[in-house]
Parts: C-alpha cells; structure tokens; sequence
C-alpha cells in the first residue's frame, strides 16, 4: 500500500481527536435542567473529519517542496499583470462603474451590509498603518473606533453639533487619544506594546460601560442623527444610499491620503522603522515622532469610521467595541497583506460580506474565524497580497527598463 | 469575621488562581516567548471538563470526595491533552516565523476554543456544583475561614510547591530551565526541545485546569466565556511578577489578587478589570521586568 | 586645526563592570583613523557611545564642525548625532530587508529632507523636488559603490559582500563628517578585501569624510589608516601610525599570535 504510513497517522491522530473532544463535543450538559444529552454522531463526525484532513495534509506536505517555486512565479505574474497601467486602469474604471451602480440594483439590506464592509475597509486601512507599515501591533484599535463614535454621539447630544462638524472632529479628538495611547508606550516592544494597547482599549471599554453618568452605560445612546443632505429630510431606504456614497466617497480619499502617505519620506521612515528599529534611528530617523505619527494617524481614521458609524446605525453602546472588534481589524489587515492597500481592502470585503453571503453559517462565523486565524498564519503568513517594494525611475546614462510602481494600491 | 480579614482571604483565594494560571503564561512565554493567547481557554476547558463528568458521575449516583477526585483527575488530563494538541497545531508550525504570526495564531485559537465549547455545550451560565465534600475540620476552621477558600489556597500552594521542586530538582525541570534560557544551547547538549516545550504546554494546562476546577466549584457557575477575563488577568499577574519567572508568576498573581480584592472593597466593585489592567500598563511602561525579573539588555 | 571628532576619557560603566574606561580618541578632517583590539575589547561599546546608543557614564565626546561650533555629543539621541553627520555601520549587516536596495539608500537621506505629513498628503512642489532630489542622489550613491543595477531588488537578496557595501552607501547618503564602520571586511575573502580598500580610498576623497574604522583584517588597517588605536580590557594600550603599531610589544602580547597570521597574508 503506497500510503500506508501516513494512513496509519491519519489513523492515531483521528482516534486522538475522537477522544480529545469526546467529553466536550459528544456530551452535553445542561445543569440547570439537569440532563446529559449523548451525541454519538459528533464521535463518527469529528473521527472522519480528522482522519481525512490529516490524511490530506499529509499529502501535501509531501508534495510541498515540488510545488513551492511554481507558486511564487504564479504569484508575480499576478501581480506583474495588475501593475501594467493598461490593464489596471480599466479594471479599476469598472470597479467604479460597480460601485455607482450598486446601490440601484442591491436591496436596502444589501446596501447596508456593503456600507458596513467599507467601514471595515476604512478600519483596516487606518490599522494598517500602524502595524502593517510602522510594525506597532495594536491590538487595543477599537478604542480609537469608540471614541470616534462617542465623540459623534455625546457632542451631539450636549450639545447639539451636527455630522459634517463632528466628522472631522471625531477623526481628530481620535488622533489626540492616539498620541495618548502612543506616549506611554514609546519604550515597548512587539508583545507588550500589543498587550498594553489590549488593556488600554479595555479600560476605555470598561469606563463607558460602567460612568453611566457619562456615557450611558451598558444601554448606551440612541437617536443619533444621521447625515443631513442639504437639509432635506430622507427617507430610510435614501439615507441608507446617502450613507453608501458618502462611505465611498470617503474610502476613496483614505485610498488616496494612505497610498500618499505610503510613499513619501514618512511612509519610508515608518517601514524602516518596522523593519529595524535601532537602525532606523542611527539613519536619523527620529523614532518618537515616527511612532506618534503612526498612532495618530492610524487613529484618525478609526475615529471617522467611529462617526459613520454611530451616524449610520443611530444606535451604539460599548459592546460594540470589544476586543474582538480589535481581533477582527487586525485579521484583515495581516490577511490582507501588511502594508498592502489592494489586499486589505479585499481582506475587508471577504470578511464582512463572505459571511453574509454564506448565511448558513450563522453562529458558525466566529469559530471559522478563530480557525481561518490559524491557517492563515501558518499557511500564508505574508497575508494575500505581499507588496512588493517600489520600483523607481532614475536619470541615468541609458535609459533602464525600469517599470513603472509595482504594488500599486 | 472583620470587613478586612474578608477582603485578605478573597484576596488569597483569588490570587491563589490567578497564580496557577499565571504559571502556564509564564512557562510557554520563558521558553517560546510567546503570549499563549489560548491558555485561557485551557482553564475554561478544565471547568467544563469536570462539569460534564461530575455531572455524569451524580446522575450515577456517585457524590461526595470520589466525584471531586475522578472530575479533577479526568478535566486536569484533557485540559493537557488540549494544551499539547493547540501547541502541536497552532504553535509549532509557526516556531520560526517572526513574532507576529504565532501571536495571531493564538489569537485565532483563543476565539476557536471559546466558540468550539460555545457551540458544542451553550452560551448559558451553566451552574456548576460544589465539589468540596462535607468535611468537619472545613466545619470546624469555617469561622475563620470559608471552607472553599481554604481548600483553594491550600491546594494551590501545594501544587506550586510541587512545582518548584519539580524545576529545581529533576531532570526534567532542569532541561526545562535550560531551554527557557537558551534554546539552541540546550538542544545542542542533548534536550529534546520539542518535548520540553510539550511537557511546558502540558504541566501550565494542568495547573490552570487545577485552577479552573477549584474556582468553578467556589464561583458556582461557569461559560464560555470565563477563559478571556481569568487569561488577561493571569497574565497582568505574571507580567507583574517578571514574565519568565516562575516565582514572579506566584508573586504577581498573589499580589494582583489582594489588590484586586482591596481594590474594589475599598474603592469600588464596577471597576473591578479596571484595577487588573491599570496595573499592567503602569507595570510594563515603568517596570517593564515586573518585581522578581531580571532587565534585558538589547546586544547591538 | 582642531580634530573632528574628539574623545576625552571617556568611560562606560555596566553594572559594576567597565567596558570602557578612560579611553582617548580623536580623528582629523579627512582623516582615516583604526580602532582595533582583541575581541570584547570594548570596540563597539565605544562605537555605540560616539552614536548615542550607550550613553556614556562620564568623559566627553566633542565634534567640532570646521567653522562652526564644537558639540558635545554625549546623551544626546541617536537620530540627533546622525543628523548631526556622524554615520555608521553595523558590525552585523542591520539593513531592512523588506525594502528594496534603492529604498534603504534613500532611508540614509531622511536626515536631509524635511518633507511631513502635509507635504507627503498634498504634494506640492517643493515636496516633489525634494523627492526627486532623494531618488536622484540615492541612485547614484548605489552607482558609485557599483549596485546601481540592482537597485530595484529587495536588499535580503543581495550577496553578503554587496550588502556590506550597501551599508556604507547608506551611511554615506546621511551625508556624515565622520563614518563609523564596524567590522566593513568581516567574511570577505582577499579580493573582495582588496575592492573594499580601493572604494574606501575613493569614497574617503569623493566626500571628505574621516573614517574610522573598527577591524580585524590587519592588512587592511595598515593600507588604510594614518592613526591606529588599540583597546584592550577597555583600557587603551597604544597608538600611533601602522608602523609603531606593529612593532608595538604590548599589541602583539594582546592579540597572541593573531598578528603572525596577519603577516603571512
């Protein structure tokens, strides 16, 4: 038998997950009635699914190392072809024509979801600066996110500001937490820098649930206005289609000021910064103002997004911003590629509108979550789409081949 | 007994828990430095382990000491057996990447387990007995102190004492030092490295199993959900008592636990996480090695 | 006139230990100077000082700008000294590898740019000039230390002696009085030994720069330096031009036998 010895892995490993998860998968508990329920078709289930995955990667181990060298040529030919401007410059005018005509033939439910994935675009293009770019694992961004929606929410209802001023200040008292947050953790490296911005971001969370007198507590604000047009009143379904322009809109000008941002004198401080830290500084690189900037901005954003959505679903309270929330910006961010601006952008629509369109799923979404974490880090640690460094044009003797940017947004 | 004497014991017993945890954080971070970002799971994964089988073993018709030993000894074994199965799958692979994926991966692995056990029991608190048999010296001492809180901070100190000998004195706790100060050193004098790093994942999901039970039997009643909050105290603790130590483990989380109790006696009791976290931050940022660590020096 | 950069017993204590203690340096304008010693000598520690990374426990580190004023250069941070021109390379090649070789040249002017967050956003002219300005000077920095070709790979592809080289670019585009070089011939056979010389020489003119220059490689330190200082234990125990250095009974009694293999190259 050719595959002896690896069915016979697959063999031990499914025997070892039957029993590793027997207790808890084929016994069910209910101590408030009293009753234990046995679900012996989870045993064969859970003995199957092991023996054949195991047995699958297995194989794919062993066919690894053949396949390796084929799959990065693949991968910049991809790339190579959405970098000609002849055919990324139509691909996107379609993308375009898409995004204006959505709206007019989605439902209402569908429009909403759509703005609700461009949130998510625009959180994970202001994280990826601060951990995709810069290196700072932030894993306390959602704080950043509340505050823009509690700046949104509390400013107008004490005192009457409307969405087009507290937009902007919303996105700015975030950059004022963000330099907050950036301060005390100048000094930290990679885990503690990752778990003082977690506890941070519980804090905040903590004392919005708990100052009712503040923030409402646990039952939070309602009634926040949405954005007016012109004074016009809209009606749901019109506002829902406002709210989805407006998102547009804005997450186009966040492409643009990011992509600039990238790739200028900043964006080549903060990857250096990333790359080595010690280095960077002895090439006079002033790392304070380096790590500030990139929380500040990171923030920004966050905080805009706060106000979008805090004026696109009237309603929020702080179980909106837990650290799962966090979880979640940062899993489209390193999914996507860190540091790319196309691959966050498709991170962010795959995880919000996937699980939308395979509604099956429902209460299965977190756990395929928790384990899309896993096999993405193991199998495609660099995210979906890898940047690769920009090519630049130079004056010299003979004019070189060089191409134009690679990695283009 | 007095308002303060209270506070003291709850204190203990609490800190007695967050330093059983803390000591697999402390463990898998000494030698991997990795923040097992799922360990916290392990211990709500012990809890509901012996949940299922005490509830099992008293539809029986078993009770008393015999369901506590056989619920303690069965959820303490899976609890490892999850530990060593999560390292193998989440963590190994992932040994030579940067700093970033493992941490992920556990992150992933904490919000699969919390759901796995979610979907698989429910999303309920689910009442959970109390194990402690009758006992007449716990009736006798119940005067100074709660029979619960004595049996956890008992067991605990026996275990980290157990511990410590075990580090100390064996073979296997020696390599297990070794390996923590300097992993390729240790395998070129002969460790088996990837054993060691199991028998870690193995020995921390005991202890926190161990933790698991004894609080679930104090509390009452468990969920899901239980694992996030014990796991980012337990680590605050460690934090505190120097990350990497295992007597800083016990320190931090002995400390974290009176002041938490202090705390909110004294102050409040809404801000309750809010003490935990204020601790860790002000700890990492002012003394980042915690009270019992030793400072790092980068080599340039 | 004046050296460029001057140290005046300077020490550096860890702990209860002194990895460097009462040493004494100064280079010339345009000067090649050597810094060598036994292995844990302090070598590095002292580079560490004169950049910033370390700050030293007591003496002084002045760099005294030709017609302009002397600065003291201890605590000071790192960024600040480099802007202040003094460069270094790393005794471990610490060059980003994620980015491409062009990039981290241009890494080296950001000292000597000034372009912001508005001026990265909206781009204006001056902005742009700039920009250009770094690409330009960048490249041809990478043309003159022969990597101009592959400027558009990423730096971890480069072989180990083009990445060497790529680290000297890179100092040099922070336009430094003085570049520091740790170990730059560590790993390199002869040949390349010998180009290293040849483009330290030219560089050396090209930029009016005082090198000083940490080495194990004695034949290259003879060629190149005009002022050799030797540390051993910290302490300073000679110096002087190559040939005093060589005869010198007390450096020969440190290294033990290492000056016999550099003779017989």
């Amino acid at each position: 038998m050719k595959y002896f010895p690896e069915l016979n892995k697959s063999f031990v490993i499914a025997l070892w997950f039957m029993l590793l998860t027997f207790p808890i998968l084929v016994i069910r508990v209910n101590t408030i009635e009293n009753i234990v329920v046995w679900r012996w078709i989870n045993l064969a289930l859970i003995g199957i699914a092991a023996f054949v995955l195991s047995f699958l990667w297995q194989l794919y181990l062993k066919h690894k190392t053949a396949a390796a060298p084929d799959a990065a040529a693949h991968q910049s030919a991809l790339v190579r072809r959405m970098s000609d401007p002849k055919f990324y410059r139509p691909f996107l005018l379609l993308i375009g024509i898409l995004a204006l005509v959505f709206p007019f033939v989605a439902s209402h439910y569908q429009i909403n979801i759509m703005t609700t994935a461009l949130i998510y675009v625009m959180l994970g293009l202001g994280l990826n600066i601060e951990v995709g770019l810069a290196g700072l694992l932030d894993l306390g961004y959602v704080a950043f996110y509340a505050v823009g929606a509690y700046s949104y929410a509390l400013l107008n209802y004490h005192f009457g500001l409307g969405f087009w001023t507290l937009l902007p200040a919303g996105a700015l008292i975030a950059a004022f937490f963000g330099l907050l947050v950036g301060f005390p953790v100048l000094r930290l490296r990679g885990d503690y820098l990752a778990i003082v911005t977690l506890a941070f971001a519980e804090i905040l969370r903590l004392v919005l649930e708990n100052w009712n007198a503040f923030s409402f507590g646990p039952s939070g604000i309602s009634n926040i206005p949405r954005p007016g047009f012109f004074g016009i009143d809209l009606t749901l379904e019109q506002s829902a289609v406002y709210m989805y322009f407006l998102l547009v809109a804005l997450c186009v000008l966040t492409v643009f000021v990011i992509h600039r941002l990238q790739h200028s004198r900043i964006g080549r401080a903060w990857v250096a910064l990333r790359e080595d830290e010690l280095a960077c500084q002895a090439m006079g690189v002033d790392k304070t103002r380096a790590k500030l900037t990139a929380f500040a901005l990171g923030a920004t954003w966050a905080g805009m997004a706060g106000v979008l959505f805090a004026a696109k679903t009237t309603f929020i309270n702080p179980a909106s911003f837990t650290f799962l929330e966090s979880a979640m910006i940062l899993a489209i961010v390193v999914l996507g590629g860190m540091g790319s601006i196309v691959g966050v952008i498709i991170a962010a629509l795959a995880i919000i509108l996937l699980p939308e369109y395979l509604r099956v799923l429902g209460d299965y979404r977190m756990i395929l979550f928790g384990a899309a974490l896993i096999l993405m880090m193991i199998f495609r640690p660099r995210g979906l789409v890898t940047p690769a460094g920009k090519t630049y044009e130079f004056r010299c003797a003979d004019p070189p081949p060089a191409p134009e940017e690679k990695g283009r947004p | 007994m007095n308002f303060f004497w209270d506070l003291f014991l709850g204190g203990l017993t609490r800190g007695s828990i967050y330093a059983l945890i803390a000591l697999g954080y402390t463990m898998v971070y000494g030698i991997l430095q990795l923040i097992n970002f799922a360990h916290g799971e392990i211990y709500m994964i012990g809890a509901f382990t012996a949940l299922i089988v005490a509830s099992i073993l008293t539809l029986q018709g078993l009770a008393g000491l015999p369901v506590l030993i056989l619920a303690g000894l069965i959820a303490v074994l899976y609890a490892s057996a999850y530990g060593f199965t999560v390292e193998k799958i989440a963590y190994k692979p992932l040994r030579q990447a940067s700093r970033l994926s493992p941490l992920i991966s556990a992150i992933g692995m904490s919000i699969f387990l919390q759901n796995y056990v979610m979907l698989a029991q429910t999303s309920d608190f689910l009442p959970f007995p109390n194990l402690l048999p009758p006992s007449d010296f716990l009736d006798a001492i119940s005067v100074w102190i709660g029979p619960s809180d004595f049996v956890i901070i008992v067991t605990s100190a026996v275990v980290m004492i157990a511990l410590s000998l075990l580090l100390k004195f064996t073979k296997m706790g020696r390599a297990m030092r070794a390996t923590a100060q300097d992993r390729e050193m240790a395998m070129l004098t002969g460790v088996d490295v990837n054993r060691i790093i199991s028998r870690t994942f193995i020995i921390g999901s005991a202890l926190a199993a161990i933790g698991g039970i004894l609080i679930a039997s104090h509390v009452g009643r468990i969920n899901f959900y239980i694992g996030f909050n014990a796991g980012i105290k337990a680590f605050t603790a460690a934090v505190l008592g120097g990350i990497g130590s295992i007597p800083g483990a016990m320190v931090g989380g002995l400390v974290l636990g009176l002041a938490e109790s202090f705390g909110t006696g004294y102050i409040s009791s809404d801000y309750e996480s809010v003490f935990a976290f204020a601790i860790l931050i002000l700890i990492l940022i002012f003394k980042p090695d915690g009270i019992l660590g030793r400072s790092s020096q980068q080599k340039v | 006139m004046k050296p460029l950069l001057e140290v005046k017993n300077l020490t550096m204590a860890f702990g209860g230990i002194k990895a460097l203690d009462g040493v004494h340096l100064h280079i010339a304008p345009g000067q090649i100077a050597a810094l060598i010693g036994p292995n844990g000598a302090g070598k590095t520690t002292l580079f560490n000082c004169l950049t910033g990374i370390y700050t030293p426990t007591s003496g002084d580190i002045l760099l005294n700008a030709p017609g302009g004023k002397t600065r003291r250069l201890n605590g000071l941070k790192i960024n600040a000294i480099t802007a202040l021109g003094v460069a270094r390379t790393f005794q471990n090649i610490r060059l980003f590898g994620g980015m491409t070789v062009l990039e981290n040249v241009m890494i080296g002017r950001h000292p000597r740019s000034s372009s912001g967050i508005l001026g990265a956003i909206f781009r204006p002219p001056a902005t742009r000039r700039e920009e250009r300005d770094i690409v330009d000077k960048s490249y041809a920095l990478l043309e003159s230390i022969g990597l101009g070709d592959s400027a558009n790979e990423l730096a971890s592809n480069l072989p180990y002696g083009a990445q060497r080289r790529l680290e000297i670019a890179r100092a040099l585009a922070t336009e430094p009085r003085v570049l520091l070089l740790d170990e730059p011939a560590a790993g390199m056979n002869p040949q390349e030994t010998n180009e290293l010389e040849g483009l330290l020489t030219r560089l050396q003119a090209a930029h009016e720069l005082s090198i000083l220059l940490i080495e194990h490689d004695m034949k290259l330190v003879m060629n190149l330096a005009e002022n050799i200082f030797v540390l051993d234990y910290g302490e300073e125990i000679a110096r002087g031009a190559p040939q005093e250095i060589r005869n010198n009974p007390a450096v020969i009694k440190a290294y033990l036998g290492e000056e016999d293999d550099a003779e017989a190259q």
